[in-house]
């Protein structure tokens, strides 16, 4: 497979939460505003990136038996420096996406990029499939996170987009986007959306 | 005891850690697909935090927080470790997780035979660190955690196994193509999630 190929192909076709079904957790959980959503992914798109080169680079001298304890401490490693950077230069965000930057360690995507792709590919790939995947997962974080705050509180990054006109006409935040349910609906609905377009089918 | 009652209450029902906080995502949509695995499941994850809970409760008190390690004498008491909680939590995890199966092997070769892969998989289910990160952040005491590990574990399960019921005779019906498998399942889940709403009035 081509750099670009392994570059772009996460982004739409194979996206990791739709398609590949991995790291459904924190894309819902963040995602009541844009802001938190883009902080979020961009924080994961650098954890998969250095992870995946860390691990492709050393991937001869891991040991097939201990390969997962192995992963889960270098992605732990990753983690703890990304929520030490977040507390000291955005602490209001880190407060905001309170336990949900230390989930990463468990969040699928990396654990799941690492042992499909990293273990078995050369440092360059490795980073470029980790970067893409973080893309792919970053897009689905800022649809839903920006769709959650227009319907849920009518603004965006806190700008209020919704025209008073309109409320004045009798149209009403929908409480329901905020809350939990909402982001189910409405990652039910982009992945319908998303399959329907690509022509991607699952069998039952 | 009536406060631990009702602690125990909320996080069954209202305060869902799968519905409300979007823990356990992963194994959720792969596992719930037949009854009697969504129950093998639901147990093993309800053990796994009730044990993993009250271990790092003490892991965090007497080795990790700031001034935690003054039991070794005064000169420590300055020591702040805790930035290697998510480290440690992980490694506490996937230790019990071991631990758990070995002693399921021993003692009953019927449950580990029906749990199977399931068992070691549990190491990555962010519902598990989520319980400690959260037990951490909202200061619970040693006994609160413990319940607040148990019941976030039964409310895990009662999700996963409700989910498990409605897909078995979801078989049956004629769902729009592209969004059979995930697309269906996210929005029933938000619909469960909805019913699950109606509890938040509850006070007790």
């Amino acid at each position: 497979m081509s750099n670009k190929k392994t570059f772009f192909e996460p982004i739409i076709h194979n996206n990791p939460v739709t398609i590949q079904i991995l790291g459904i957790c924190s894309a819902l959980a963040v995602t009541t505003q844009l802001k938190p959503s883009l902080v979020m992914g961009i924080a994961v798109t650098v954890i998969i990136a250095m992870s995946s080169l860390i691990v492709s680079l050393i991937r001869s001298f891991i040991p097939k038996k201990i390969r997962i304890i192995v992963e889960m401490t270098i992605i732990a490693t990753m983690v703890i420096l990304v929520d030490q950077i977040l507390r000291a230069y955005m602490f209001d965000v880190s407060k905001q996406l309170s336990v949900f930057v230390g989930l990463i360690i468990t969040n699928c995507i990396v654990l799941g990029r690492l042992e499909g792709f990293a273990l078995i590919n050369k440092p360059i790939p490795s980073i470029l499939d980790g970067i893409g995947n973080g893309i792919g997962y970053s897009l689905i974080l800022v649809v839903v996170g920006a769709g959650r705050e227009i319907l849920g509180a009518g603004t965006l990054m806190g700008y209020s987009v919704i025209p008073q006109s309109l409320y004045n006409a009798g149209y009403e935040n929908n409480g329901l986007m905020v809350l939990a349910p909402g982001a189910f609906i409405l990652l039910g609905l982009i992945v319908w959306l998303q399959r329907a377009v690509t022509g991607h089918y699952e069998e039952e | 005891m009536l406060e631990m009652l009702s602690l125990g209450i909320k996080s069954v029902f209202v305060e869902n850690i799968l519905l409300a906080y979007f823990l356990g995502m992963c194994s959720f949509l792969a596992v719930s697909k037949k009854v009697t695995t969504a129950i093998g499941l639901g147990f093993a994850v309800v053990f796994v935090m009730a044990i993993t809970t009250p271990v790092n409760w003490l892991a965090h008190e007497y080795l990790l927080k700031a001034g935690a390690l003054s039991w070794l004498g005064s000169q420590f008491s300055e020591v702040d470790l805790s930035y290697l909680n998510y480290i440690a939590f992980i490694a506490v995890i996937a230790a019990m997780v071991q631990i758990a199966e070995m002693a399921i092997e021993k003692i009953s070769m019927k449950l580990y035979t029906a749990l199977g892969i399931f068992l070691p998989l549990i190491t990555v289910n962010c519902a598990i660190l989520g319980v400690s990160l959260f037990m951490i952040e909202r200061k619970y005491t040693l006994g609160q955690s413990t319940v607040f590990g148990v019941s976030s574990g039964i409310g895990w399960m009662l999700a996963i196994i409700a989910m498990a019921a409605i897909r078995e005779k979801l078989k049956y019906s004629n769902v729009p193509k592209p969004l059979r498998g995930l697309g269906i399942t996210m929005l029933l889940t938000g619909l469960i999630a909805m019913a699950f709403m109606t509890f938040s009035g509850i006070n007790i």
